[in-house]
């Protein structure tokens, strides 16, 4: 199975009869459209989709990671990326006439989302295990 | 092959998608197919303050192995219809 370019649009997956809808069926590949890839991790890519097969792999052209800690955001750039199909959850397609986000947050640095992920990260650590050293009491 | 019918024949109609990941999204049922993909048309995720993200996602493919549950229309189900089909699968036919 080679991957799928402009010729071979007609591949037997939804994932390709959507590509269709996205660009219509004789247009090219490469006129993309801005796309949101969910991961299995929760992590959220977007970027425009250069390439696709029939177990969602996808190749996503100028990605980046959409980083959203409260209410704070940040898109960190992550150049070509070559997604394994397993990992997507969901592939959506942007609509630029929408907002992207909610008013009430803020766009930040990469410095400071990475600042705020570890202080969320460290917060549940230690609701973690708060809560390990609180099972005597059999909560729930 | 029975469900992929099923569900084909639920084109059109409006569904409620929850994920394995908690996330559950209302959209009408664009087209399925064998491997239970889903692809979801006018969407809206029903916990809309958790996922920010998915705010200006319209449309989207849904890929079939992370799907926990699709919620039905009430009158999307031919009980009838359903067990006859599931009996003659069972026997083979």
């Amino acid at each position: 199975m080679s991957w799928a370019g402009p010729d071979d649009v007609y591949l037997s997956t939804s994932l390709a009869s959507y590509l269709d809808i996205v660009w219509g069926p004789y247009t090219s590949f490469y006129a993309a459209e801005k796309l949101l890839v969910l991961l299995r991790d929760g992590r959220k890519l977007m970027g425009t989709l250069c390439s696709f097969d029939q177990f969602a792999n996808a190749v996503l052209e100028s990605a980046c990671e959409r980083v959203i800690v409260g209410d704070l955001y940040c898109d960190i750039p992550l150049g070509l990326y070559v997604i394994r199909g397993e990992n997507v959850v969901l592939i959506g397609e942007l609509d630029l006439e929408r907002e992207e986000l909610p008013p009430h947050m803020t766009r930040v640095s990469v410095a400071e989302i990475r600042r705020a992920q570890k202080a969320e990260r460290e917060a549940s650590d230690l609701k973690g295990t708060m809560r390990k050293r609180m099972e005597f009491l059999d909560l729930d | 092959m029975l469900f992929f019918s099923y569900f084909k024949d639920l084109v059109g109609r409006e569904v409620t998608v929850e994920l394995k990941n908690d996330l559950a999204i209302r959209g009408t049922l664009h087209s399925v197919d064998q491997y239970l993909n889903i692809k979801l048309e006018n969407t809206r995720v029903v916990d809309q303050d958790k996922y920010p993200h998915m705010l200006s996602v319209r449309n989207c493919f849904i890929r079939g192995s992370v799907v926990r549950y699709v919620q039905l229309p009430p009158d999307g189900v031919d009980v009838e219809l359903l067990h006859d089909a599931t009996r003659r699968e069972a026997r083979g036919g």
